[in-house]
C-alpha cells in the first residue's frame, strides 16, 4: 500500500500528520508530504485509511 | 448597538438574514430547510446576498477565487468603498486578499502559524487554561463563557503579537464592533469605523515595536519583506488587525460550544472523563457540528451559479458551518458523535483561504477541554434559557451559566 499527498490540493490543515506521523510529515508552511516515498509499512494501513478519510481537500490517495 | 433594527424573517429562501435572532438562536433548521427545497437562496437584504448550504457548492465557491472576491468577507450594509484598499491586497490581507498577492502574503505568516511552532506555544496555553480554572475554586456556579472560554484565545494572541495583557477589553471591544455589530446602519457602522480607533491602537503599538523591536509577530511583521521591500503599512496594520479579530472570538466560541454541549450530555462527559484519548476525534467533532466560522465573499463578475444569476458586487455568505451538516457527506450529520473516526469538516474553511490559524486553534481547544475536563469533569447547565448567542458570522455561546457537580480531587 502506499499514500499519496497532492500537493496542489493540501491547504495545509494537518489533520493527517496530526492521524499519522508515521506516514506523514509537514515542511515549514505546514504542508504535507508523505514520508518514505508513500509506502506503508504493515500495520499502519488503518492510519492511511484514516488521514484520507479526515482529509478536507480531498488530497490524499491509497494504491494499493 | 444591540436593538435589532431589521423586520423578522418570514421566508428564508427569499429574504434570509444572519442577524435575525431566529438564526441566531438555532440556525440548523434553517439550513436544513433549504438544502431540501432550495440549496442557494438569495435575499435582498445588505444590498443583495446569496447564501449556499450545500458542502459541494460551498466547496465550489470557496475554490472559485476567480467569480468571488475576498474584498471584503463581513457582511454589512457597508462594502468596500473607492478609499479602501482594493484587490487583490484588501483591508486585512491575506485573509481579504486574492491571488496572486494572497500566497505571498499568507506564506509569510504560514511558518508563525506551523503545526511544529504552535506545538511550543502548548505549555503557556496549559498554564493559562489551569491558572483560569483556579480562579475559580470554589465556586460551585459561573460563566464557562465569560470566566474561562473567552480569555484563553485572547491572551494567547495578545502574548504573540505582544501587546499589553491588561488591554484585553479593548481587544474584546473591538471584536464586538467589527463582527457583532453587522445588523447595525450603514451610518452608524460608517461612523464607527471612521472614528479610527483600532488604526490609532495599532499606531501606537507599532511605533513602540519600532523604537524597541521583540521577539513577537509584530516586530516580525514590521521586519518581514516582500520582494525585497519592507511591507507597506497598511499592509501591517491590517494584518495585526486580521490576526487581532480573527483568532480570538473565533476559538472562544469553538471551546464555548464545546463544553455547552457536554454540559447537556453526561454519557459524553463520562466517555471523555474515563477515556481522555478520545477527546482527539471528539474535538474534531465539535469543530463540525458547532463550527463557529461562516465566512462571506463578493462576486467579482456577472456569471451564473447553479442557476443563480450572480451580479458583480452581490454579498455571498459561506456557510462553513452547514456543509458540516450536509447529509450528503456526513452520516448522522445532525448527532454529535464523539468518536466519529471519518471527519471531512471544513470548519477552518476549504480552499486558498483555509484558517491561517487553524493549528493554533485546534491547541488552544484541545488544551482547554483537557484542563476544564481534568478539573470538572461532571458538570450541567444552570438553566438552558441562559445561555447566549452571538450575532453574525461568528458563532458560539457568550454565557454558559455552569454548576459544577463534581470537583476532580
Amino acid at each position: 500500500m502506499e499514500v499519496h499527498v497532492d500537493r496542489e490540493r493540501c491547504q495545509g490543515h494537518n489533520r493527517c500528520y496530526a492521524l499519522a506521523p508515521e506516514l506523514f510529515d509537514v515542511d515549514d508552511l505546514g504542508n504535507a508530504f508523505e514520508l518514505n516515498d508513500g509506502l506503508v509499512m504493515a500495520g499502519l494501513e488503518e492510519k492511511a485509511r484514516l488521514a484520507v478519510a479526515n482529509c478536507p481537500e480531498y488530497a490524499i490517495s491509497i494504491k494499493e | 448597538m444591540t436593538a435589532h433594527p431589521r423586520p423578522p424573517v418570514i421566508d428564508w429562501a427569499t429574504d434570509f438574514d444572519h442577524t435575525d435572532p431566529q438564526w441566531v438562536a438555532d440556525p440548523y433548521p434553517i439550513w436544513d430547510e433549504l438544502r431540501r427545497a432550495c440549496p442557494v437562496a438569495r435575499s435582498e437584504r445588505y444590498g443583495g446576498t446569496w447564501l449556499p448550504v450545500r458542502h459541494r457548492d460551498v466547496a465550489a465557491v470557496a475554490y472559485d477565487t476567480e467569480h468571488f472576491t475576498s474584498r471584503s468577507v463581513v457582511v454589512s450594509e457597508v462594502r468596500p468603498g473607492p478609499d479602501d484598499m482594493p484587490a487583490p491586497i484588501g483591508v486585512a490581507p491575506p485573509i481579504t486578499s486574492d491571488p496572486p498577492f494572497h500566497a505571498l502574503a499568507r506564506r509569510l505568516l504560514l511558518p508563525a502559524f506551523s503545526p511544529k511552532a504552535i506545538a511550543a506555544l502548548e505549555p503557556l496555553t496549559r498554564d493559562l487554561c489551569r491558572e483560569l480554572l483556579a480562579a475559580t475554586d470554589g465556586k460551585t456556579e459561573f460563566d464557562a463563557a465569560v470566566e474561562y472560554a473567552q480569555h484563553i484565545p485572547l491572551r494567547v494572541i495578545i502574548g504573540m503579537l505582544g501587546f499589553p495583557q491588561e488591554d484585553a477589553d479593548i481587544f474584546r471591544r473591538f471584536i464586538q464592533m467589527i463582527l457583532e455589530d453587522v445588523g447595525a446602519s450603514a451610518a452608524h457602522r460608517q461612523e464607527q469605523m471612521e472614528r479610527g480607533e483600532i488604526d490609532e491602537y495599532i499606531d501606537a503599538r507599532i511605533t513602540e515595536h519600532l523604537a524597541q523591536p521583540r521577539d513577537d509577530l509584530t516586530t516580525f511583521l514590521l521586519e518581514a519583506e516582500l520582494d525585497g521591500n519592507k511591507l507597506a503599512p497598511e499592509h501591517v496594520r491590517g494584518t495585526m488587525v486580521l490576526l487581532m479579530i480573527a483568532g480570538i472570538d473565533t476559538t472562544w466560541s469553538a471551546i464555548g460550544a464545546s463544553l455547552w454541549h457536554l454540559a447537556q450530555h453526561s454519557e459524553d462527559r463520562k466517555l471523555l472523563a474515563s477515556k481522555p484519548e478520545v477527546m482527539a476525534t471528539a474535538m474534531e467533532e465539535f469543530l463540525r457540528a458547532y463550527a463557529p466560522v461562516t465566512m462571506a465573499r463578493l462576486v467579482a463578475k456577472d456569471f451564473e451559479f447553479d442557476g443563480c444569476p450572480m451580479k458583480e458586487g452581490d454579498w455571498l455568505l459561506l456557510p462553513f458551518p452547514a456543509a458540516n451538516r450536509d447529509p450528503e457527506v456526513f452520516d448522522g450529520a445532525d448527532d454529535v458523535r464523539l468518536d466519529r473516526a471519518d471527519n471531512r469538516h471544513s470548519a477552518f474553511g476549504l480552499g486558498i483561504h483555509r484558517c491561517l490559524g487553524s493549528n493554533l486553534a485546534r491547541m488552544e481547544l484541545r488544551v482547554a477541554l483537557e484542563e476544564w475536563m481534568a478539573c470538572y469533569p461532571d458538570f450541567e447547565l444552570v438553566d438552558p434559557s441562559l445561555v447566549t448567542w452571538s450575532a453574525g458570522q461568528v458563532r458560539g455561546p457568550r454565557q454558559i451559566p455552569v454548576r459544577i457537580l463534581t470537583k476532580a480531587g
